[in-house]
């Protein structure tokens, strides 16, 4: 395919775009959706997560996970959606491997969440996703496929997913472009991971997107032939697969073709969609309500407890830390984008609450994020390494009042970070007191411009010298000097009405 | 009793435990002698798809340990002795017990060996039931006389040419034969009323959600309730009470407290007898069907006159909707049914046919396995929810039995504490008269059907014979009144206790332990000839 960048916007041009986002989601949860079997199966033999309710033995009955019931409520409340006062389970019934009952628990027509929405940012500017609902159901069985020893082929069935609790989120037909597409699913991703409700990792199969996309002629009403994309497993493929499927879909209705309502997969090496299945296989589900299960009743208590237990949500925060703290929408976009950034962020000022916040910003988004990039280590705060909001605090103040280089400091966190030590332990050990008294610098200050009389020489003659003049007042000193002093005494010294050195 | 005196297996379940206790007989001698009148029978009667001796007799032992033990130390340590320690059990071959084969009579669940025990299986080994064995019944519990069953059809010890009634054929006519004490069975449109009706025994429906459905293979799980068989309501009561209360695992299973008075039936007449007095009866007038027998409804009239001269008051009642019952039935079991059974997909369970290509396999394996009644239920049910009929058929349905359940539940309104009925309309029918004509078979649970739609509890009782053949009586409930039930079933076996029919045993019990008797498949075909 030659789907180049340009035609897609003019195809944009002549053609609206409407995309529907449905987005599977694995809740964090002790135990499955419907039986008491462990869900942390990750990485466990196959089929060692199982009993007979997730094998879907005769006689076996599933009983409701509660603290699933809960995630799906607690998303529910940060979208802004509304809960129903009470709310039932279906049965979805198909036949496939994977679904050893041959019909899935799902939720039909009384979905846990409805009517909700999420806020995004996008190159345009701001877009407000709608979001029809999200519903509570069970997980399939993975399938593994290969072949034997002979040669032959074959499907090996691993039930520790089965029954595995998982919420389904439908947005409305509301999506007009590919990249407000992958910043819903991005945004979502947040949000599941801010309020703990799911790690909502892509790559994991945590997190499973798949797009409805269909094109209009703008200026017109009715809905165009829905194809259903698959497979895309980050968030550059869904942008990437939803922008070929934009192409293609124009290419198709400006040469006259019929499109066909199909399910295509996303290849992500070749970069262009193909078809898995057409419409002629869909299936009539025969959805009716689970007789296994009695209606639920959501109380307005239960709702409000929910409520009470969530943690700030993402749009708030990026609010208070640009209106109340002062932090750069930028800051405040990447703090609040990342639970690790925004942990350490909260933490640290909590034990630092004299600290300037836009100092605790800078660290967290530099050094702290680089230590998170490089060692997987958390401790039980969700810090990283062995470090510890205290001393991350204090450190942070010494360098704040001029005790400490920001040089030296990067060591010590360094060292703190790998040991666990206090900064003071650590700044006592390898002797990093920072010279901030203009008497005591005084000496080294005459040492390196008498060493450095070219350097001077360039200053004079307006040349930029005093950067390296400081660097090398901090390479005398080891680090230990204040540089803004150094390099205010520099600039006294050098332009001030005192004389200069022959 | 024309039977032999010393014959443990003519005894009521608690004049067994009675005997135990007070160390009259072990509990390995009346297993091994239910045992081996289940062995005996079995050819004639094919009550059993499964009996396990070893098992069974390792339990007997266990108990007699108990037994002694307790003894030893006491009438306090024999009176705080489970109810059922050492006492026999039937388990229709649907109830989970674990490193057993469970085929739900069905080829495709055959040599499916359940991992688990069912709710009701460790409820039993609690109690220290033993347990013999398991008992054949129609594929998937769908059918009113056993003949259903991809093991074959299971004669009625009254006349083995006859069935002994569905889908629990098999635990009815065990109890009946005197192959144990008392048995489990389950009902879903009448499934032990009618077969407990058509031997002559006991059997009780409870109130849905009154016992846990956990490890019973379902049929249709909205309507399916777990219950017992046994010759007499006291037996009876205290089966259910062994099983009855809430599980967690069973989220349909009632927070509901089970009352102790199961355990405590009057055991005189005169005070079963006198509990009946001022007792308001309904008596509904849309279960005396057409086609109803006459000497059914003879019997059923003669047993409310005999109510009557005990002191309780029967008036006539009507339940408007029993007329769309059956249709209404006919929609929402299969219906639940379809989904039940889409997870035997051909691929994990089944003869596993490995000739053809995956699908060819899987589609084989699946026709294969199940029988024609079977997929005729999973037919009725996928059309019944498919796009574009829902509405017309499995949501109308619904609310039709709305109307059911409202029905009865204006009788309890008024005051009445239970309704008298036919359990059938007729006794039991001769082998194949109702096979090629599914309708007249789903016909023999018109009376039982309704009881199911609406949740309510429901006993069967033995109410004499028609040309030889048992009839039972049926007394239907408000929920949660079993033990009232069966204070009333406990009544009418006083008032009637000295009744001739109530001596008279199955009449071919001789033939059935005939070991060159013809088997009841060869009994079927040569009616069909």
């Amino acid at each position: 395919m030659t789907a180049a960048a340009p035609a897609a916007s003019t195809a944009l041009e002549r053609y609206e775009a409407v995309i529907g986002i449905e987005i599977h989601c694995q809740l964090r949860t002790a135990s499955k959706m419907f039986c008491s079997c462990s869900n942390a199966y990750d990485g466990a033999p196959p089929n060692s997560h199982t009993c007979p309710v997730c094998l879907g033995l005769p006689g076996a009955l599933p009983t409701i996970n509660r603290a699933a019931v809960e995630g799906v409520i607690a998303t529910g409340i940060a979208i802004g959606a509304t809960t129903p006062a009470a709310t039932r389970w279906d049965r979805k019934n198909y036949f496939y491997p994977d679904l050893p009952k041959g019909y899935q628990i799902s939720q039909y027509d009384l979905p846990l969440a409805a009517h909700g929405r999420l806020a995004v940012e996008t190159s345009a500017g701001p877009f407000v996703v709608g979001i029809q609902r999200a519903h509570l159901e069970e997980d399939t069985a993975k399938l593994i496929h290969g072949s034997d020893a002979d040669g032959r082929r074959t499907s090996l069935i691993d039930f520790n997913r089965s029954g595995a609790p998982l919420m389904e989120i439908v947005t409305e037909p509301s999506i007009r472009t590919a990249e407000q597409a992958r910043r819903y699913a991005e945004e979502l991703q947040l949000l599941l991971r801010t309020i703990g409700v799911s790690g909502a990792d892509m790559e994991r199969g945590q997190m499973r997107v798949e797009a409805n996309v269909s094109l209009r002629p703008r200026g017109t009403e009715p809905f165009g032939t829905r194809v259903e994309v698959k497979n895309m497993n980050s968030f550059r493929s869904v942008e990437r697969a939803i922008a070929f499927e934009i192409q293609r879909q124009a290419v198709a209705l400006d040469a006259g073709e019929v499109l066909t309502q199909d399910t295509r997969g996303w290849d992500d090496n070749r970069g262009v969609t193909y078809v898995m299945r057409s419409k002629e296989d869909s299936h009539d589900y025969r959805y009716f309500p689970e007789p296994d299960l009695p209606p639920l009743r959501v109380a307005p208590e239960w709702i409000e407890a929910v409520r009470a237990g969530l943690p700030e949500l993402p749009a708030a925060r990026r609010a208070r830390y640009v209106d109340a703290l002062g932090l750069s929408a930028y800051d405040a976009g990447v703090i609040a984008g990342q639970p690790d950034l925004t942990t350490a962020f909260e933490a640290i000022r909590a034990a630092g609450p004299g600290l300037s916040p836009k100092e605790v910003a800078n660290f967290v988004t530099g050094d702290y994020g680089r230590a998170l990039n490089e060692s997987a280590e958390r401790g039980p705060a969700g810090l990283v390494g062995r470090t510890s909001a205290p001393e991350l605090a204090d450190l942070l103040g010494r360098v704040e009042r001029g005790e400490l280089s920001r040089t030296n400091a990067r060591e010590v966190f360094a060292s703190h970070a790998a040991t666990g030590e206090t900064a003071a332990a650590i700044v006592e050990e390898k002797g990093f007191h920072q010279i901030s008294d203009s008497s005591a610098l005084g000496a080294t200050i005459e040492a390196v411009l008498a060493a450095n009389p070219a350097a001077i020489t360039d200053h004079r003659a307006g040349k930029p010298a005093l950067g390296f003049l400081v660097g090398q007042v901090m390479k005398a000193t080891r680090g230990q000097a204040n540089a803004e002093l150094a390099g205010k005494l520099l600039r006294e010294r050098l332009d001030g009405a005192g004389d200069g050195p022959a | 009793m024309a039977s032999d005196p010393t014959d443990l297996t003519r005894r009521y379940a608690h004049e067994l435990a009675d005997g135990l206790r007070s160390g009259a007989f072990s509990a390995r001698e009346v297993t091994d002698a239910h045992l081996a009148a289940a062995e005996r029978d079995n050819r004639g009667l094919h009550a059993w798809l499964t009996i396990d001796a070893s098992t069974a007799r390792r339990q007997a032992d266990a108990a007699d340990q108990t037994l002694a033990a307790a003894r030893s130390e006491g009438p306090a340590a024999l009176a705080a002795l489970p109810a059922l320690l050492g006492l026999p059990v039937a388990l229709k071959d649907l109830v989970s017990v674990e490193g057993g084969q469970c085929t739900a009579g069905s080829r495709i669940l055959e040599g499916y060996h359940a991992p688990y025990d069912a709710h009701i299986t460790e409820r039993l080994r609690a109690s220290g039931a033993v347990l013999l064995g398991k008992t054949n019944m129609d594929e998937f519990a769908m059918g009113s006389s056993t003949e259903h069953s991809a093991f074959g059809p299971t004669s009625n010890p009254w006349d083995l040419d006859r069935v002994p009634g569905g889908s629990s054929g098999g635990s009815a006519a065990a109890v009946a034969a005197f192959n144990a004490p008392f048995g489990i069975g389950t009902d879903t449109g009448g499934s032990i009323r009618q077969p407990a009706g058509l031997c002559g025994i006991v059997g009780m429906k409870p109130t849905y959600g009154r016992v846990s459905r956990y490890g019973i293979v379902a049929f249709a799980s909205s309507l399916d309730q777990i219950g017992p068989f046994a010759r007499d309501s006291r037996d009876a009561a205290a089966l259910l009470h062994a099983v009855a209360g809430r599980d967690e695992r069973d989220s349909t299973s009632a927070p509901m407290p089970v009352p102790d008075s199961l355990l405590g039936l009057a055991a005189s007449d005169d005070a079963a007898a006198g509990a009946l007095r001022g007792k308001r009866l309904g008596l509904p007038r849309e279960y005396f069907v057409a086609g109803m027998e006459p000497g059914v409804e003879a019997r059923v009239r003669e047993a409310v006159a005999a109510l009557e001269t005990a002191g309780a008051i029967v008036e006539e009642v009507s339940l408007p909707h029993t007329e769309y019952g059956l249709a209404t039935y006919y929609i929402v079991a299969p219906a639940e049914a379809s989904a039940n059974l889409a997870r035997y997909d051909g691929i994990r369970y089944g003869p596993g046919r490995r000739d053809g290509d995956t699908l060819a396999n899987v589609l084989a394996t699946r026709g294969e396995g199940f029988g024609a009644e079977v997929k005729r239920r999973i037919m009725l049910g996928t059309y019944a929810l498919s796009a574009g009929y829902y509405d017309a058929f499995y949501l109308k349905a619904q609310k039709v039995r709305t109307l059911i359940k409202a029905d009865f539940d204006r009788l309890w309104a008024d005051g009445f504490d239970a309704l008298v009925a036919p359990t059938s309309p007729t006794v039991a029918f001769r082998f194949g008269a109702r096979l090629a004509d599914p309708v007249a078979m789903y016909l023999s649970d018109a009376c039982t059907l309704p009881v199911n739609m609406a949740g309510l509890p429901g006993v069967s009782i033995p109410c004499g014979l028609s040309e030889g053949l048992p009839v039972g009586l049926q007394l239907i409930g408000a929920p949660w009144t079993e033990a009232e039930l069966f204070g009333l079933a406990r009544g009418y076996e006083a008032i009637t206790a000295d009744a001739p029919w109530r001596s008279v045993e199955p009449a071919q019990l001789a033939q059935a332990a005939d070991p060159a008797g013809p088997t009841p498949a060869e009994r079927a075909a040569g009616l069909a000839a």
